[in-house]
Order: C-alpha cells, then sequence, then structure tokens
C-alpha cells in the first residue's frame, strides 16, 4: 500500500503580529510549523501503513525552507519526502496548486501506484480547506472530507469504509480506492519521534523537484497565471463602530453598575429587553 | 484595457482590470446553492439569498437558488422558501440518487447547472457540505473560488465580485477578485450575513434540470447516517443571547459566574480560544476565528481584552456589553457598553439585578 500525505509549511498564526503602522505581517521570529490539520492526517496515514504494511511518502509544494517541514514528517515515521518548489509557482492561488500537487502526485504514480492520498482539513494561514477537494478532483479520486474515522479499509477488495462529520450527524461511507481523505481535527494525536527517526530525518535528503521534474508542462496551470483569483487588497481591520459608552458610577459598587447599565439597555433597547424577557420566562 | 497578462503597468499591482473573455460574458446573474440535511434548511442558506439579493440588484440581474433532493424530500417547498426569502428562480435537480449528499453526485448536478444556465456568481456556506461541494465544483469549472468571506460587494469599474475574507487567523483582511473565469465562486461562513425578511407572499420559477447519473455508476455509496446523540449541544451560532469568557476570568472556578448568569437569561455560553485551550469549557463553545462566528442581539463578554480573532467572530452582535479591568483593552474600541471593573465582582451583582428586573417584568406582563 502507497499513501501520499500532502503537508503545508506554515507560520504559526498564534504568533504572527501586524505592524501598527504599516499594516504588513510581521513574520521575523515567528516559528514555521507543519499545519497542524496536516498532522491528523499523516498520523492516520501511518497507523494504516502500521496495520497494512507499505509506504507513506509525504510531498509539500512552497519556497526550499519548507524542507524543514518534511524532515519533521520523516521523524514522525514517512518514508519519503518531496518538496515540489519552483519560482514559476509564486502567487498560486488553491486551484494552481492543487494542479502542481496533482501533477507531481502523478509523477510519484509512475514509481509505486498510489492507493491513498491524504490532506490536511484546510491550512491555519490560508484556511480555505479547497486544495484538498481540488487534488481529488483532479486525480479523479474519491474525495472523502471532514473524516472522524476509518472503520475498515480492505486492500483486497479496494474499499474503505469511513464516517465523515456531516452537520448534526455523521455519515458512514464506503468507497474504493484510490480516494483523497481529510482528517477531522483531533480525531487522533501525533505520535512521538522515535530516536531512530530523528537519526533517519536529520540524514535524508528530501526530494526537490521543480516543474519540470512534477511533470509539469503546462505553465499556464501553474503559479499567478494559472491562478483564477487574485488578491486586490490587503488591510488591516478598521474600528469601523464608536467606542463603547463606559458605564461608571461614583460609588463604584457593583451593585450600582449593574443597575445603571440594565436601566440604559431597558430604556435604550426596549425590543432586546422584551425578548430577553420572553427568553428568560 | 487591456489584456489579462499585460495589465496597464500603472496600476497597483495586484489590482486586477480585465476585459471579460467574450465567452465569459454570457454569464449573468445570482446564485445561492440551498444546502439541506435530514428534511432541514441549513440557516445559511437563507443569509446568503439576503446578500444574493442586494448582489443581484447592484448587478441588474437575476437572484436564484439552486435545490438538488431526492424525489420525497420536500425539495418543492425549499424552491417555495427561496422565493420568500428573495430568489426570483429556482433550478432544481430532482433523482434517486441524490437522497444523501454525496460529493460526487451532487458535484456533477451543480457543474452541470452552471455549465447550462450560466451563473456569473455563485455562493455556497462554508458548512462541512458546502466547503466540500463549492472545491470539487470550482476544480471542475477551473474557476475562482475564494473561501470563508466575511463581506461581499460588487466592483463598480467591473461588475466584478469583490469577496473580502479573513487572512493570516484574522489579523488581516484581503479583498480577492476572480480574474478571468466565471462564475465567481465563494463560500460564506454562517451568521456573517443577517437574515434576510421572509415575504410569504413571493412567487418564482422552478427550472427543473434532469441529473443523468444511475446509483451504479456512484463510486461512493452512503451505508449510514448517525445523528448526533446529544441534540442539545450547543447552538452558539444561532443564540440570541451570549455570555462569554476569556482569560480574565483567572481560572476555571471563576467561570460559573458566567454560567451563572447564563442560567438566569436563558443564554448559551461562549469562550475566547486560550479559555478552550486550558479546558475550561468545551470546543464548540469557542468565538471567533477558529471557532465559531455568532451574531446575537446581546453579547456580554466578561474578562475577555478583544483580539481580533476573537473580534471577527462576534462583532455583529446587536449589543455588545464588555466587561474589563484594563480601561485600555481593545474590546472598549467597539463594545456598545462599557464597565471597567472586575468581573468577578461585576458578574454576580449583574446576575442578580437582572434576576431582580425580570421578576418585575414578569409581573407586569
Amino acid at each position: 500500500m502507497h499513501i501520499v500525505v500532502c503537508i503545508k509549511q506554515v507560520p504559526d498564526s498564534a504568533q504572527i503580529r501586524v505592524h501598527p503602522v504599516t499594516n504588513t505581517i510581521m513574520r521575523q521570529g515567528v516559528p514555521a510549523i507543519v499545519n497542524p490539520y496536516d498532522l491528523f492526517s499523516l498520523e492516520e496515514a501511518l497507523r494504516l501503513k502500521d496495520k497494512h504494511g507499505g509506504r507513506v511518502t509525504v510531498i509539500s509544494m512552497g519556497p526550499p525552507q519548507a524542507e524543514g517541514a518534511l524532515k519533521k514528517c520523516i521523524a514522525f515515521g514517512a518514508d519519503a519526502a518531496i518538496l515540489v518548489t519552483d519560482r514559476a509557482f509564486a502567487g498560486a492561488d488553491t486551484l494552481a496548486t492543487s494542479f502542481a500537487l496533482a501533477s507531481a502526485i502523478q509523477q510519484i504514480e509512475k514509481d509505486m501506484k498510489v492507493d491513498m492520498v491524504f490532506a490536511g482539513k484546510q491550512t491555519i494561514d490560508g484556511d480555505t480547506a479547497q486544495v484538498g477537494p481540488g487534488i481529488a478532483k483532479r486525480l479523479n479520486m474519491q474525495l472523502l472530507t471532514y473524516v472522524s474515522q476509518i472503520d475498515t479499509l480492505d486492500m483486497s477488495k479496494g474499499e474503505i469504509q469511513v464516517q465523515r462529520r456531516a452537520e448534526g450527524g455523521v455519515q458512514v461511507l464506503q468507497t474504493k480506492l484510490p480516494c483523497l481523505i481529510t482528517m477531522l481535527e483531533g480525531t487522533n494525536e501525533m505520535r512521538f519521534a522515535t530516536m531512530e527517526n530523528m537519526f533517519r530525518a536529520a540524514r535524508y535528503p528530501v526530494n526537490f523537484w521543480n516543474k519540470d521534474t512534477a511533470g509539469i508542462e503546462d505553465v499556464s496551470k501553474i503559479g499567478l497565471k494559472g491562478s483564477p483569483t487574485l488578491v486586490s487588497k490587503v488591510f488591516a481591520p478598521q474600528p469601523n463602530t464608536k467606542p463603547a459608552e463606559i458605564i461608571d458610577t461614583e460609588s463604584h459598587e457593583p451593585r450600582d453598575i449593574s443597575l445603571t447599565l440594565i436601566n440604559k439597555l431597558f430604556t435604550q433597547h426596549p425590543k432586546l429587553c422584551d425578548s430577553i424577557v420572553k427568553q428568560a420566562a | 484595457m487591456s489584456e489579462t497578462n499585460a495589465a496597464p503597468a500603472k496600476k497597483p499591482a495586484g489590482r486586477g482590470n480585465f476585459e471579460l473573455d467574450e465567452r465569459l460574458k454570457a454569464y449573468k446573474g445570482v446564485w445561492v446553492f440551498i444546502e439541506h440535511e435530514r428534511g432541514e434548511v441549513h440557516p445559511v442558506s437563507w443569509e446568503l439569498l439576503g446578500e444574493g439579493r442586494k448582489l443581484a440588484d447592484k448587478l441588474g440581474v437575476e437572484l436564484s437558488g439552486v435545490v438538488m433532493g431526492a424525489p420525497g424530500l420536500p425539495t418543492r417547498r425549499f424552491c417555495e422558501e427561496s422565493f420568500f426569502h428573495g430568489a426570483d428562480n429556482c433550478y432544481l435537480i430532482e433523482d434517486t440518487v441524490l437522497s444523501n449528499y454525496r460529493n460526487e453526485s451532487f458535484t456533477k448536478g451543480l457543474t452541470d447547472l452552471v455549465n447550462a444556465y450560466q451563473p456569473e456568481i455563485l455562493l455556497l456556506g462554508a458548512t462541512t457540505q458546502g466547503r466540500d461541494l463549492a472545491g470539487s465544483v470550482a476544480t471542475t469549472l477551473q474557476t475562482g473560488l475564494t473561501a470563508d468571506c466575511t463581506e461581499l460587494n460588487i466592483d463598480p469599474d467591473n461588475r466584478g465580485l469583490a469577496a473580502t475574507r479573513p487572512t493570516f487567523g484574522g489579523s488581516l483582511l484581503c479583498t480577492i477578485i476572480t480574474k478571468n473565469y466565471r462564475p465567481q465562486m465563494a463560500t460564506i461562513r454562517p451568521r456573517v450575513m443577517s437574515m434576510p425578511d421572509r415575504n410569504a407572499t413571493r412567487t418564482g420559477r422552478i427550472i427543473e434540470h434532469p441529473l443523468g447519473l444511475i446509483e451504479t455508476s456512484i463510486i461512493t455509496k452512503v451505508l449510514a447516517y448517525i445523528p448526533d446523540e446529544n441534540q442539545d449541544k450547543p447552538q452558539l451560532p444561532f443564540a440570541d443571547i451570549i455570555i462569554a469568557g476569556g482569560r480574565g476570568m483567572k481560572k476555571p472556578e471563576n467561570f460559573q459566574l458566567i454560567w451563572d448568569l447564563a442560567q438566569v437569561l436563558g443564554a448559551e455560553v461562549g469562550a475566547t480560544r486560550p479559555v478552550v485551550q486550558a479546558g475550561w469549557v468545551d470546543a464548540e463553545r469557542q468565538v471567533g476565528q477558529s471557532g465559531k462566528t455568532v451574531r446575537p442581539k446581546l453579547y456580554i463578554a466578561a474578562g475577555i481584552s478583544g483580539a481580533i480573532q476573537h473580534r471577527v467572530g462576534m462583532e455583529g452582535s446587536d449589543v455588545i456589553i464588555a466587561i474589563n479591568n484594563d480601561p485600555n483593552a481593545a474590546i472598549f474600541e467597539f463594545a456598545t457598553y462599557g464597565i471597567v471593573g472586575n468581573a468577578m465582582t461585576i458578574l454576580p451583582a449583574l446576575t442578580e439585578t437582572f434576576k431582580q428586573q425580570l421578576a418585575v417584568a414578569r409581573v407586569a406582563s
């Protein structure tokens, strides 16, 4: 069995700050991490490999520094890593990104048939959740998003049964390989890197592929040219409301403050107060 | 105006000014995908019809809903409801293979409809179903898709859709346009757009279309649907009153003060990401960029500083009351009322005062 896992190196968005004057992202000192949602997919792929044997290849599209993220995946137990990197990919939106990754996966397939592709549910920087479905469509694979559990995998029949999160419930789906899966967050916990795998990762030469190695002939489908969407403006959210009316009483007694506030609510927002009364009743 | 790849150099970098391909000029009208599961339409579909109406009016075109489902499901009622919420037309595909949502069959149906009737804008809810479907449809149609938008506008220069969405965890907003491709697709989170008024006198035209797919040719089978056990799990996005707490609540025991006030008001409890990560409350209750978007009538924020990641999830609330002991907290810049003080003493006082006032109001009514 051969599983390809798509990952992305992202800045730890919790630590990103916006420059107060220039409204630009201050990346300095912000650590780069493997997109956390990707790790749920990688762990699930590794579990399938533990059970059924085979091989896990991780792949990423990004700048040369993304090599670090791929080595991290080797340390977790992936067998091989490919970084698809080329200036020609710059400015790619999700449509162009899914084309580049799908092309690379087709190249991987020339060496060893791919049974399954895993991708993160979404990334924490772009948050689009579009690249996984895009790759599935381009590779003509069955798409299973928001998977909360893999029930059974029968390699002899090429069949898989999964549970997929839907609004208000869970769908139990059965489909045929090859398929593309995005795992729901919190469905598993990434294993610790073993000492052996950490040593292997340190020595492991990540494969660098450019657009030619990735088998891309039509450059109109990659990078900025292949991207139907275009960022026309980036800006910091503007305070578009007036500042709060500060409730102040001279006594500063919590009870006085509460009374003042509730009086204001009842006089200035009678409709709101009607529904509060109704709801509380 | 010039060709796509020869935009005038004097235009600011990245700003698009494109002459639309002749073939794509035929694409007209705004569409909203009407999502339903278990016989219920997801409210985000009505919210999108409200927003779609504004876009269609600006463009001077028609607004249409798209309903797909199996015979036996209330699909015609869904079409009628679409008219009540602002649609002029409804495209309807009815087929037994559409009894459950599946990527393959729904992608085929929606893609075929777009190719046959050529809308210029197609909107879907950013739900598990909408995001799954939008990604596949946009790739099949080779068009642009903008995820999780918070604002939609028409660019007066070129009649294109300008879709604004938060990026980098909500710390920045970016406006995205789809250059020389149609339809322009976008997903929008539930509760970001306001619910339009329902007008039950409105009518419209139903346009039926075949699916052309048989069950045996569909690879993925739905074996079962297990509804969530806990039916009374928090419905934060649709709550009228939310009492939310942040790190300023200091310790998990203090969160009880939030629950107490919520109980008196019949409200839902919300929280910020740090509080959820610390395990004080369920992840279901997280409000903000990586949690739920809410738009209650009343939002009481206790010990919440108002970081942008939280703000994007709750600024649509009608009235915001902020309690924070830091007079410089960002939340005072956009709350309706601010109380500079200790949430641990003010919350119990509020609970008590509300209790008394509500008792008085009940006697009076």
